[in-house]
């Protein structure tokens, strides 16, 4: 095949296919078994130093924020991540100093709320790498190329441009059409975080509303954390299996975390809790006030119980239950200031 | 009620009358959300809006803060994932696709990447998220963004997102789908366009009290200037009144 361009981001994340499959009959357990642990356990025995991580959910939408708090607690360190939709989960990570190398399809911004003042510092001043551009949809293609076990994947995205430059694809000369063609290379994160609405101690595992990339992320990782909102009984998984978006034998870890991704939104149960995502995006302008918000909210707390103790307890969550079902309306202090 | 309109508002309602009833729009965050679910309330009932993160088909309640929102899947007609959204993209289902950028140059290409150099960046923006795809995939895209010498530039300092690339027959001769590429861009000085032959950005309408002189004093390239510029249509008060319930909280259009 005729080789047209060559990106020269680097190339994180890839195993030849043969290699993955000897890894997975190696180290990927078939055994219907309770997978039920705690977080502590979870992060120590599968979030290694120098790792490749990715989170589930989409940057600030059911992101598995207590497996991120624990990596945050544990001092993981030299983490590369994959900032497939990096929002709330990168910046923290990367403010933490846990993340110091990324691969970005987007980082570093808040959506509406504008940029992430700790996680631009960072890149602006070389403290986080970045280490390859790419796009949303070239990102979650390079999963599902790992999930299907192929080496890369042909895709139409990125041709022409800086992106494709910056980033670990080439382009060939397409041998069916003659045109050039992108291809993704596999894409194999060693470590994913993903929380979920319901999911037995085996790790059937069920997701409400979009899946957003998860279905060929959680076959792309090597290992997978798995928190839920519920454990539920076999049966509830066995009477819905059309429902189950993650079987069994692709989880590590089952950790039962209610309110897990507090604060980014669980569909159908709680809306981004933005006196809290305000309080953060606020603190971190500066390097003390984002050490101030660790300390308060994940070193200094036993837990992700206390935790919401400390965000407001349950008042807060009924209210965040409510403005979720569209029965209260949303507050945003950031919200306050974007109109100053 | 008040009447008057802030630039914001215009530029939405001007996005939202370019989307046909019938026809499918892929949706950023911000603006083109305002667009979009204006245009389904009033001339575009059957606009199918799709979302990045899998919302497909929704009848959107209130604006959402992100496209991965459960708002993007409320009342829809399919809550999917990215891979299925930017297939169907890719697949041609979707006619138009919503961007804004840090910068653009005169074929359309957007950066929303860096300001300086890539690898000591002066300015790190979030990258390229779905632009590139939906500048690379939906038949025509919208680009929706402030106007100044600084936004508006002859050389971008990154490519983020494919427009005509360097002129007529670029896009083809790289790879991206036939056809495709930028339709409209829409400012708070006016409404531009892309010249057939060159494919460099043309004036089509400057908005209310603005002159052709003055827009191309704001523009760091110089643009198409053809003989038919028109001037816009202010939005009417029934406009401006479905787009302050889209958004209670004046979180795009202000207060």
């Amino acid at each position: 095949m005729n080789v047209l361009e060559t990106g020269q981001g680097e190339l994180v994340g890839w195993h030849d296919p043969d290699e993955h499959r000897a890894w997975v009959a190696e180290h990927k357990s078939r055994a219907l078994k309770d997978k039920r642990t705690s977080l502590k356990d979870a992060v120590k025995e599968y979030v290694d130093n120098g790792a490749l991580i990715a989170c589930g959910g989409f940057g600030h939408i059911r992101v598995s924020m207590a497996t991120i708090y624990e990596i945050i607690r544990q001092r993981k360190r030299d983490l590369t991540l994959c900032g497939k939709t990096g929002v709330h989960d990168s910046d923290l990570l990367i403010a933490s100093g846990c993340v110091n190398r990324i691969e970005v399809a987007y980082a570093f911004g808040h959506e509406l709320r504008g940029l992430s003042p700790a996680s631009r510092r960072a890149a602006e001043s070389g403290r986080c790498e970045v280490v390859a551009d790419i796009s949303n949809a070239g990102y979650q293609w390079r999963f599902l190329a790992a999930a299907m076990g192929l080496p890369f994947i042909p895709t139409r995205v990125m041709l022409g441009t800086d992106t494709l430059k910056r980033s670990s694809a080439k382009v060939v000369e397409d041998p069916f059409t003659g045109k050039p063609i992108c291809l993704l290379p596999a894409c194999y994160p060693d470590v994913v975080l993903m929380h979920v609405h319901r999911c037995d101690r085996h790790g059937n595992a069920q997701i409400d509303g979009i899946t957003v990339e998860d279905f060929e992320l959680a076959r792309a990782a090597r290992r997978l954390i798995v928190t839920t909102e519920t454990i539920v009984d076999d049966d509830v998984i066995r009477e819905s299996p059309q429902d189950t978006i993650i079987p069994y034998y692709l989880v590590d870890a089952v950790v039962h975390v209610p309110y897990g991704a507090h604060p980014t939104l669980m569909p159908g149960h709680y809306y981004f809790d933005e006196q809290h995502i305000g309080e953060w995006l606020r603190l971190s302008k500066t390097e003390e006030g984002a050490a101030r918000y660790f300390d308060r909210y994940v070193h200094n707390v036993d837990g992700f119980g206390p935790y919401l103790d400390l965000v407001g307890g349950e008042d807060q969550l009924e209210y965040l239950r409510q403005v979720e079902h569209l029965e209260a309306p949303l507050e945003a202090p950031w919200l306050e200031e974007k109109r100053k | 009620m008040n009447d008057d309109y802030n630039p914001t508002e215009l530029l939405a309602y001007v996005a939202a009358g370019l989307l046909k009833d019938n026809s499918s729009v892929f949706v950023g965050t911000g603006l083109p959300m305002i667009a979009a679910m204006l245009a389904q309330r009033t001339h575009a009932p059957n606009l199918l809006i799709i979302f990045e993160a899998g919302g497909i088909g929704p009848q959107v309640p209130v604006l959402p803060i992100s496209v991965g929102d459960s708002r993007t899947f409320h009342r829809a007609v399919s809550a999917s994932s990215m891979h299925d959204v930017m297939s169907a993209s890719q697949a041609g289902y979707i006619d138009y696709g919503f961007l804004g950028a840090a910068q653009i140059d005169p074929y359309g290409n957007l950066n929303t990447t860096v300001i300086g150099e890539w690898d000591h960046p002066t300015v790190r923006f979030p990258g390229s998220g779905g632009a590139n795809d939906v500048g690379s995939l939906c038949w025509r895209t919208i680009i929706v963004m402030r106007q100044d010498v600084r936004r508006f530039v002859e050389k971008l300092d990154f490519v983020t997102t494919p427009g005509y690339l360097n002129g007529p027959g670029a896009r083809e001769r790289t790879g991206l789908p036939a056809d495709s590429g930028p339709h409209r861009v829409i400012t708070q000085l006016g409404v531009f366009g892309f010249d057939e032959t060159t494919k460099r950005m043309q004036l089509l309408a400057t908005h209310p009290g603005l002159s052709i002189e003055e827009i191309q004093k704001r523009t760091g390239f110089e643009l198409v200037i053809p003989d038919d510029v028109t001037t816009t249509e202010p939005p009417p008060p029934e406009v401006l009144k479905a787009m302050r319930e889209i958004d209670p909280t004046g979180m795009v259009i202000g207060k």
